[in-house]
């Protein structure tokens, strides 16, 4: 960030661009050569500022004001106000929910407080295509003392005494296979980052690549210096359209630089990136079907050992990590191991980021110290549960985890824990549920998910998914019998223990995880044919309340097939043969008179 | 499936997109990648001529294409509707929103209205989780969707708004 005094941050992340962040970038960019300050103030577009909740989000520095839910017809107010007047624009400042007072710098934000933000650490301060602005921050700084202070074994030292484990899921110590891999012996080897999120609820890994590429790129050069590889891959799913542009200007000033390319930095190391993309397959997140995918085939898992360590990407020794693990590597070695080691508990370290979503007022983008509770995530940070509503259950680790209930909020979130309770860190996802969720349904959707993205090959998953996603189906629509509770979770461990992939290993998760913790849901289904939550369509209806209803005609105007009967300021009627349970007149009623029963 | 005659600019841009992949087998998934974009969809006829190209057999295209999500077989509509499905918006209606949209077109996922305006998918996650439920026309993404919207969203298509607005 050069000479101008003041720059606007937009945030210019996926969800503040689907409510018009460029917009915004425009009309502020005009504003301000009206105003004749463009010698002055240079507006910015970054990466995600992680609170997506009250996006579009647009940040002034020095003074840190941050504005939230942004408009495009809001930039003369901003210039006008902020920059001529100079002071904050209040209608868009933050409202703290608990007091009602404007909250104008963001550090003092709740949403905020209780996070440290290492790998997310330049997102939402520089602009993701300028290479310049990662340099002033650090950049490429951890690549060049490594190259010229140390050797490969003590980057990997330093990496194993940081205690940093893989971020993808599965928590495996990133020191010691770089270690392993950099042992094998072989003329050629390959660095892969795995930049195929695919869990549903989950964008961690593309806010990195949108917000800081560099990170990921200098991280891969270190780790290809570690273990002895002048080529690396990104394996991106072609679903993330802004996230690969990013990165391949990225890429594109990296080597201008002499970053990536023949004999970086005089140090005799050559190393260069290539993209390969990912064409929607969830399994490819499994090392093996995500190294067949890169070779042109179907991506499906197979046996490890070997493990790509040893033997992979068309036979060579790859070493495999994921964009969130990579972003931590340049500050490790800047830092120190024993300041990243310093943050987190016993045997989980630094730092975790999550896509907190579903029913918090605060959705969005969070990283936070290893050890924090659920409870402060969700209620601090996230601001606890929308319209008022009482928290029900939070599901970690996507279809692979578990739903985990207030019983839990209290445990300190690391690898080990969250497995102990019976779910699992996974990539991030982070969903959080109210009354109103039938946890049945739940376990039923990340079923369908599984069922959608197995890739066929084990018959437990190919097969005992489907059956168990029938059953489950039968008991939402209440023919399910107590006999089938037992027969889910036989079925379950079944498929977990003969499965061969991660994906069939973990896919029951969901439904033992509901199982045990809300077995009552699942008895109400099946002894008394009754949806506690009112999810399960076939087990509810819609009825109006006479004494409630005005006779306003909006839910008879409303309704999709004629259901609703009645004569204006009359109590209206549902007639039950016809209605299709869409619930377009329970969210229309204005007086409540909709019931569900 | 009806059978689709090949173009001459099909067959010139399917031999040159192979040819700037130097014709390697392991390249295949870039070749579909690059392929789909530039004609849109990967029917029976197209893959042929690709496994051609690269030396590979028929059925290990149609293979990897239909292990993948992203690839599709049929034409897409005018109007390619996308309902996320991701575990965010599904806790936040997103099926209603499906449901609705089926009923109103007449169409499944995966399908496409018989007058070719309007084609139907469910994605799993964009990443606008704050935005929850979303439905996207084309790129254009529509946030804070209830069923009762729906009918809006295509009259909106059909009064003529691009789809790349």
């Amino acid at each position: 960030m050069a000479e101008n005094k003041t720059h606007i941050l937009v945030c210019g992340g996926t969800g503040c661009l689907a409510s018009q962040a460029d917009k915004i970038i425009e009309n502020l960019k005009t504003e301000i050569e009206a105003n004749d300050l463009e010698n002055d103030v240079r507006v910015i577009s970054t990466g995600c500022f992680g609170f997506c909740e009250k996006g579009p989000v647009i940040k002034v520095v020095p003074d840190n004001t941050f504005y939230t839910s942004v408009k495009p017809s809001d930039a003369a107010d901003i210039v006008q106000e902020h920059l001529i007047k100079g002071r904050p624009l209040q209608r868009l400042l933050y409202k703290n929910p608990k007091n009602n007072y404007h909250v104008s710098d963001s550090s003092k934000i709740d949403f905020y407080k209780k996070q440290v933000r290492i790998a997310l650490r330049n997102c939402g301060f520089i602009d993701p295509e300028n290479i310049d602005e990662y340099i002033a921050r650090d950049g490429y700084a951890a690549l060049g003392t490594s190259l010229s202070e140390y050797t490969p074994e003590e980057v990997i030292d330093t990496i194993k005494k940081s205690g940093l484990r893989g971020r993808g899921g599965g928590g495996f110590p990133t020191g010691l296979k770089w270690e392993i891999t950099r042992n094998v012996e072989n003329d050629q080897k390959y660095v892969v980052c795995n930049a195929d999120e695919g869990d549903p609820g989950a964008f961690m890994d593309r806010s990195i690549l949108e917000g800081d590429p560099h990170s990921v790129i200098e991280a891969m050069a270190i780790c290809g210096y570690c273990i002895g590889a002048d080529k690396g891959l990104v394996y991106i799913r072609a679903e993330y359209p802004l996230a690969i542009n990013r990165l391949k200007t990225a890429l594109t000033q990296a080597r201008e630089y002499g970053l990536l390319g023949e004999d970086i930095l005089g140090s005799n190391f050559s190393f260069d990136i290539e993209l390969r993309y990912g064409a929607g397959a969830f399994v490819c997140g499994e090392e093996t079907a995500l190294i067949h995918s890169m070779e042109g085939l179907r991506g499906e898992p197979t046996f490890k050992p070997p493990f790509p360590s040893v033997s992979g990407y068309f036979g060579k020794p790859t070493n495999v990590n994921n964009v969130e693990t990579f972003a931590n590597i340049p500050v490790i070695i800047n830092k120190g191991a024993e300041w990243f080691s310093s943050i987190g508990n016993e045997n989980s370290k630094g730092t975790k980021v999550f896509a907190l979503a579903g029913k918090v007022n605060n959705v969005g983008l969070i990283e936070v110290p290893m050890g924090i509770t659920l409870r402060e995530v969700i209620f601090d940070i996230g601001g606890g549960i929308r319209d008022g509503k009482k928290f029900k259950a939070v599901q970690t680790g996507g279809p692979s985890g578990g739903c985990l209930t207030d019983k839990e909020l209290d445990i300190p979130i690391d690898y080990d824990n969250l497995i102990k309770a019976g779910s699992m860190m996974g990539s991030g996802g982070m969903i959080v549920m109210d009354e109103d969720d039938c946890m049945v349904s739940i376990a039923k959707f990340y079923l369908e998910f599984t069922l959608d993205e197995s890739c066929g090959k084990c018959t437990p998953c190919r097969i005992g998914n489907k059956r168990l996603h029938e059953i489950l189906d039968k008991i939402t629509q209440g023919k399910g019998t107590v006999e089938d509770l037992e027969r889910l979770s036989l079925l379950s461990n079944v498929i977990k223990d003969s499965s061969l992939c991660g994906l069939g290993q973990t896919s029951p998760n969901p439904v033992l995880s509901t199982l045990k913790n809300f077995n009552e849901e699942y008895m109400a289904h099946v002894t008394e044919g009754k949806c506690p939550a009112g999810q399960c369509k076939d087990l509810l209806k819609y009825e109006i309340d006479a004494e409630m209803c005005t006779g306003c005609t909006l839910c008879f105007r409303n309704c999709p097939v004629g259901a609703i009967t009645g004569e204006r300021k009359q109590p209206h009627y549902i007639n039950q043969s016809l209605c299709i349970k869409c619930g377009v007149c329970f969210q229309k009623c204005k007086f409540k008179a909709i019931n569900i029963i | 499936m009806p059978k689709v005659k090949l173009s001459e600019y099909a067959t010139s841009t399917i031999k040159e997109i192979c040819e700037s992949f130097n014709n390697s087998e392991s390249e295949l998934i870039n070749v579909l990648h690059q392929t789909q974009s530039k004609l849109g969809y990967l029917p029976a006829e197209v893959q042929e001529l690709i496994a051609k190209e690269l030396n590979a057999s028929t059925a290990k295209v149609y293979g990897v294409v239909t292990f993948y999500s992203f690839f599709t077989m049929l034409p897409q509509g005018e109007f390619p509707l996308s309902v996320c499905m991701g575990t965010a918006c599904y806790v936040r209606g997103a099926e209603q929103v499906l449901d609705e949209i089926k009923r109103q077109l007449k169409i499944e996922v995966g399908e496409t209205t018989a007058d070719g305006k309007f084609s139907l998918n469910a994605l799993r996650c964009v990443g606008a989780c704050g935005l929850a439920p979303v439905v996207m026309v084309g790129d254009k993404v529509h946030g804070r969707v209830a069923p009762a919207d729906v009918k809006k969203i295509l009259a909106e298509c059909k009064e003529g708004c691009p789809a790349t607005a």
